[in-house]
């Protein structure tokens, strides 16, 4: 029996449109946009003016502290002007914009198909490298990666986890990439293992991608050290910690703890990739896989997209809105966000864009809470959502941080699962932040 | 391209569940028991589930209406027809119209709007609507009609009932399969087990409910009453008619888990299903009153609040 | 007779003994406290509302009692008097502090900012505001979910169906600031009552430039700068892309409203001008009009 975490999760449906569909190339878009805040941490700082000119792979933006990244310009043009955008945080905030003139690359970058497999740089060239390449997590949390990578010195790792996992509904981006860049990922696994000074990988991959699993079994069989793991079909399995319970059995204590506190470090297939890209071709990240999707979407597909393209090109590219949308979503139906139109930008976290039609996307009205205790079986947090939402409602801080609510990963099972329809999800996200931000008052006043 | 979005935010879909659907499946699962109860009791059994089902609607209906001032019918929502249905399952076959409205009226008033409605009860509102009976009418609600008198109502012959027995003779109590067919006198929904355990399936089957309440109070109830026939046997009967017979099937499959009222972790759950089966069998065996379920789970359910308290989750990664 | 007789007796004679007791007890363990605060208590208003700072008025009494002196202590319900009595209990002075009223700077009302998308999540400003832009354009505006409506304890904010915005009725406001405080994006502010209730601000709080407020709402400040021109009493300032008006500096002279060509300096309790002049917003109808002649701009700030 494959393995899986032990605490609630749901079944939501996978409508899983696009595992078949190749990767096609996007089209390059008018006018590339770069919003400074890409990831978790510090706003990247630019380092270009209006006018200069830039190539595709040239550094935009430098980091804005340790816990930051580099942004690297996806096209190449003229710096049209920094100005700011609506982004798909539902804010406006400041942006590079770029227009494309021709497609011309930095002349450092490899372009060539070939596998690249051989890599002995030392382990912290390759941290550097991955630095400079603006890596940051894949799978939609945009942790910079090469923090990430240098854990800290008391906690012995011992084990790589290849998040393969793809839980969202709809999502197809890491199950395409490893059927066509299998080879490629590989040597990304090897390239972290040497980073991290460790011999011992694992791949978790769920049950609904049989090929995926097949296929990287038969790609690690001669590659001692890196093994795939089949898991059950589950939601949230492709969360940090419950991927970390599911593959090693190992619990993560609540924060401040991280995985590296029980020996592991978990990355994303796509961070893989781009990892391979970043230190093999010389490649910044400045492109991703994206799934454009949705029930009634004329042609969903998997698209590899340059960094600032506009989300109505790839809606336009997978057959334009349907006419029922009602919502318009950056990642998946779970834990993505809602966008306020077609303008924002593909950013280094955009793992898919899903076109809920309306009679999906719509809230049915707020009842009562009839303490079906629904939402406790659910939580794979061991959290009491339905007591955590009323307070938040109630602006009882303390009862929210006395059960918890600071583990909340915001995977959303509460809420689905709710028969009363509660927004529970949307206040305990907010008792999280507010509670977040009196531990952080607490601790600044220590 | 849709004028304009739905900018919520996440999780963006739903697993479709309603308070209706889990309703709707607890009326379904209570079908079984009430057609048995047409067929054990007759006229009589039909006379007092009508009654009980229309007033509590009804009073549901006006208490909104008139006092809360609501506009909103929570009619829709099933939980007064399931009040409705519980409450003439608590009741004997030949009780007059007017107690089965009054409790019908204690049950949805008292118990269930005066707290704000579904959601907000302390107490199971069948329950409250039931012990208000009991209190108010002692003779009237012990008094059991005996089966099979089809067009029987205010008229119709009573007699003793398996649980008032327990303190006399073992010989004149009815065999197990009369117990599981529900061959005997009691209030309506209560006798047919066999009734009941397919409701509980159902229930499982749709996973309106788990299996902890009910099993935890059944076994506890065994164990206990089984403790005290090995000790002696001549007093007091064996735990399977002790299972088989009052008001413990209906009341620790629809009763106990009534999700308002029952608590919110497993670990909760079980121990509030203990605690029903201890009470219960303490009040009959030891208490004034031959049936002791209504007032075991009445209890528990004032201490739930408590449990839920005292039996938090275990939290992702905390120390073993 | 002889069983009631023993009833009275018992039952008397249990009473007298739990009498005695509670006495002793009562005695033997009594708080001493400072009867000073119960007397500021009872001057309070009671509403715990909180706009002191002190978890409650019994809190805040106590605090007026122990502290040395009344620096920062002002229960902003309470009017001078009130505060005047407080200390001369206390025995410290009190500083007099210009009466305030909460204002809302936003007029983006259905009409004034069309919608964009609909919202549909937990009906709370604070969640809408957290992880959403709202359903305008505006990002700085009102979000009209009601979150100031349910902090204010004395019922003097109501939203107002037809335009989406709260309304703050100046009667009932004690300027205890809970309302400025629950709102997330910083709209309502507590500004001086000045004369007559009269008041000038900018009802607007848009930092994006011009063209960008403009597009998201026909009366947003899009930062032109004339007001601040028109302004003898250099009371206004123009800071990312939004004019403010610095209630102790303005003179209500009324010049900027004039100038606004986004009519966003709105003037409230004023009469109405000569005939051609447009009527500004008045939360309250005419005020009395013998004030007709033009405000002496030195009394106003009491």
């Amino acid at each position: 029996m494959a393995n899986t975490f032990r605490m609630g999760g749901v079944h939501p449906e996978p409508n899983k449109l696009t595992a078949g569909m190749k990767i096609e190339p996007a089209a390059l878009p008018k006018q590339a946009v770069f919003p400074l805040s890409q990831h978790i941490g510090a706003p990247a700082v630019p380092c270009v003016q209006k006018g200069d000119r830039v190539l595709v792979g040239t550094k935009i933006a430098e980091p804005g502290g340790f816990m930051s990244a580099f942004i690297h310009s996806s096209v190449s043009g003229k710096v049209a002007k920094i100005d700011t955008i609506v982004d798909a945080s539902g804010q406006r905030k400041p942006a590079i914009f770029i227009d494309v003139e021709g497609d011309e690359w930095e002349p450092s970058i490899d372009r060539s198909d070939k596998v690249a497999l051989q890599c002995d740089m030392a382990a912290s060239d390759i941290i550097d490298k991955i630095r400079n390449a603006g890596v940051v997590g894949m799978g939609g949390a945009c942790f910079p990666t090469h923090v990430k990578l240098c854990p800290p010195k008391d906690c012995k790792i011992d084990t790589l986890i290849i998040n393969a996992v793809e839980c969202e509904p709809y999502l197809t981006a890491d199950h395409r990439l490893m059927l066509e860049y299998s080879d490629q990922i590989i040597v990304g696994i090897r390239i972290i293992l040497r980073a991290l000074g460790i011999d011992r990988a694992v791949i978790g991959i769920e049950e609904n991608k049989p090929d995926a699993i097949e296929l990287m079994k038969m790609k690690t069989a001669m590659v001692s050290g890196i093994e795939v793991m089949p898991l059950k079909m589950r939601y949230p399995q492709g969360g940090e910690k419950q991927l970390i319970e599911a593959v090693t059995g190992r619990q993560v204590p609540p924060p401040p703890a991280l995985p590296a506190n029980v020996g592991c470090v978990v990355q994303n297939v796509g961070t893989v990739f781009a990892i391979y890209e970043a230190v093999q071709k010389n490649k910044p990240l400045f492109e991703r896989i994206v799934t454009v999707t949705g029930k009634s979407v004329s042609n969903p597909c998997n698209l590899k997209v340059r960094m600032g393209t506009p989300v109505s090109q790839l809606i336009e590219q997978a057959g334009g809105m349907p006419q029922d949308t009602g919502k318009l979503i950056s990642g998946g139906p779970m834990m993505g966000r809602p966008l306020l139109g077609t303008e924002a930008p593909v950013v280094k976290g955009t793992s898919g864009i899903l076109m809920l039609p309306e009679k999906d996307a719509v809230r049915r009205e707020e009842r009562n809470c009839i303490r079906c205790a629904k939402c406790v079986q659910a939580c794979p947090m061991g959290l009491e959502p339905y007591l955590l939402g009323t307070a938040s409602e109630n602006a009882d801080w303390e009862t929210a941080e006395e059960n918890w609510i600071t583990s909340c990963i915001e995977c959303g099972c509460c809420q689905s699962t709710c028969p009363s329809r509660r927004p529970l999800l949307d206040w305990v996200r907010l008792g999280k932040n507010k509670v977040n931000g009196i531990i952080r008052a607490r601790n600044a006043k220590k | 391209m849709a004028e304009k979005l739905y900018i919520s935010t996440s999780p963006h879909v739903h697993c479709g569940d309603t308070i209706e659907k889990n309703m709707h499946w607890v009326i379904t699962a209570l079908m079984p028991a009430m057609v048995a109860s047409f067929i054990i009791f007759g006229l009589g059994a039909f006379i007092v589930t009508a009654t009980s089902v229309a007033s509590c609607l009804l009073s549901e209906w006006l208490i909104n209406r008139y006092l809360l001032h609501r506009d909103r019918s929570t009619l829709g929502d099933g939980s007064a027809v399931i009040t409705g249905l519980l409450l003439a399952f608590n009741l004997p076959s030949n009780l007059p119209v007017f107690a089965v409205v009054m409790g019908a009226l204690v049950a949805i008033g008292i118990g269930k709007m005066a707290f704000g409605g579904l959601g907000n009860n302390p107490f199971n509102p069948a329950l409250v609507g039931r012990v208000f009976l009991l209190i108010s009418f002692p003779s009237r609600m012990t008094s059991w009609p005996v089966p099979h008198q089809m067009t029987a109502y205010s008229d119709a012959v009573t007699g003793a009932t398996p649980l008032s027995q327990f303190g006399y003779a073992n010989d004149s109590i009815p065999g197990y399969w009369d117990l599981f067919i529900g061959n005997t006198g009691g209030s309506l929904g209560e006798v047919c087990a066999l009734a009941l355990l397919i409701g509980f399936a159902i229930l499982l089957w749709r996973k309106v409910i788990t299996w902890h309440i009910p099993v935890t109070i059944m076994l506890t109830v065994a164990a206990l009453t089984g403790i005290m026939w090995l000790v002696n046997p001549v007093t007091y009967v064996d735990p399977l008619t002790h299972l088989l017979s009052g008001g413990l099937m209906l009341g620790s499959i629809f009763m106990a888990t009534d999700y308002v009222t029952s608590p919110m972790t497993v670990k909760g759950q079980v121990w509030y299903g203990v605690g029903i089966g201890f009470l219960t069998v303490v009040i009959r065996l030891f208490g004034s009153y031959p049936e002791g379920m209504s007032f075991a789970i009445l209890i528990m359910n004032a201490i739930v609040p408590l449990i839920n308290n005292w039996c938090k989750p275990k939290h992702f990664g905390e120390a073993a | 007779m002889s069983p009631i007789l023993t009833a009275v007796l018992v039952l008397g004679i249990t009473g007298l003994v739990l009498g005695i007791v509670l006495f002793v007890v009562a005695r033997k363990f009594a708080v001493e406290e400072d009867p000073r605060i119960g007397q500021i208590t009872g001057l309070l208003p009671g509403a715990n509302c909180g706009g002191c700072g002190f978890p409650g008025c019994a809190a805040f009494a106590e605090a007026c009692v122990k502290r040395d002196s009344m620096d920062g202590m002002k229960c902003s319900v309470c009017k001078s008097e009130v505060m005047q009595q407080i200390a001369a209990i206390t025995g410290h002075e009190v500083e007099a502090g210009a009466a305030k009223v909460a204002v809302v700077r936003c007029d983006g009302s259905c009409e004034n900012r069309p919608r964009v998308n609909f919202y549909d999540g937990a009906s709370s400003c604070a969640v809408a505001a957290m992880q959403t832009g709202g359903e305008t354009g505006c990002f700085y505006g009102c979000l009209g979910c009601g979150d100031c409506v349910g902090a204010c304890k004395f019922g003097a904010i109501e939203m107002d169906p037809e335009t989406g915005l709260p309304v703050v009725d100046q009667e009932k406001c004690t300027a205890c600031g809970a309302c400025a405080k629950a709102c997330p994006r910083g709209i309502i502010e507590l500004r001086n009552r000045n004369k007559l209730d009269r008041r000038i601000y900018v009802c607007c709080v848009n930092r994006d430039k011009g063209p960008v407020a403009k597009k998201a709402c026909a009366v947003a400040c899009i930062g032109c700068g004339k007001c601040v021109k028109a302004c003898q009493f250099e009371a206004i300032t123009l800071e990312n892309n939004l004019a403010y008006i610095d209630f102790e500096k303005c003179r209500l002279c009324r010049k900027c409203v004039d100038e606004c060509p986004q009519h966003t300096i709105h003037a409230v309790n004023f009469p109405p001008r000569k005939p051609a002049a447009v009527a500004p917003e008045t939360e309250q109808s005419a005020v009395a009009p013998k004030a007709e002649a033009a405000p002496n701009p030195v009394e106003q700030n009491s």
